[in-house]
């Protein structure tokens, strides 16, 4: 019973670890990115692997609000890149 | 037995977002950066919601998780596309390798 407890906790040390790394590569992305659409692109990947992260930390907690968190965030993080991209071609919002 | 191919779900799901995000450090332009990190992030992210989904046994949790990827599969392709366009439209060049332009013979025309 201890041991599989401890199994448990390193398996979550790992995820956790894993989803940072992709954050602070997309966030060396976003700082370095020699253009506007490096960044946007960068953006756009941070959301989703935040919904990710979202949804481990949902499961880990046991609490259920973080799914409905991940959900908000996806929408909005969709509008935004879409807005940005509008932007990035030279068109204004309501065309 | 559900747990283990949860867990084995969410594993190979962190590891092609962790692929994706090296994709988008290490390429050398907008669109080769756009089409290694979409594409494996979007389905590595499907992947560990769907984990989630089957780890835990909340149906009202399950539903949720479930809901956010058929959400991500709709949404992150089209965003994608939105990008290209844009990136495109705003004057970035492609990388001096590249060989094939099929979209500016598309506009030539």
């Amino acid at each position: 019973m201890r041991r599989r407890v401890d199994e448990e906790e390193v398996m979550i040390t790992l995820f956790y670890i894993g989803l940072c790394i992709c954050c602070f590569l997309c966030l060396y992305r976003i700082g370095r990115g020699p253009s506007a659409p490096d960044r946007t692109v960068a953006i756009d990947i941070l959301g989703i692997v935040i919904v990710g992260f979202c949804a481990i930390l949902g499961l880990v907690t046991g609490k259920d609000f973080y799914l409905n968190v991940a959900l908000a965030w996806a929408l909005l993080s969709f509008i935004g890149t879409i807005a940005l991209a509008k932007f990035l071609e030279g068109r204004s919002f309501d065309d | 037995m559900t747990d283990i191919i949860g867990h084995i779900l969410i594993i190979v799901g962190i590891l092609f977002d962790i692929f994706g995000c090296i994709g988008l450090v290490r390429f050398p332009d907008v669109y080769n950066r756009l089409q290694a990190s979409t594409k494996c992030v979007t389905l590595g992210t499907i992947l560990l919601l769907v984990g989630v989904a089957l780890v835990s046994g909340v149906p009202a949790t399950s539903t949720k998780a479930i809901i956010c990827a058929v959400f991500i599969l709709i949404t992150s392709p089209t965003a994608a596309h939105a990008i290209a366009k844009g990136a495109y439209a705003s004057g970035v060049e492609l990388w001096e390798n590249s060989v094939v332009d099929k979209y500016a013979e598309e506009i030539q025309k």
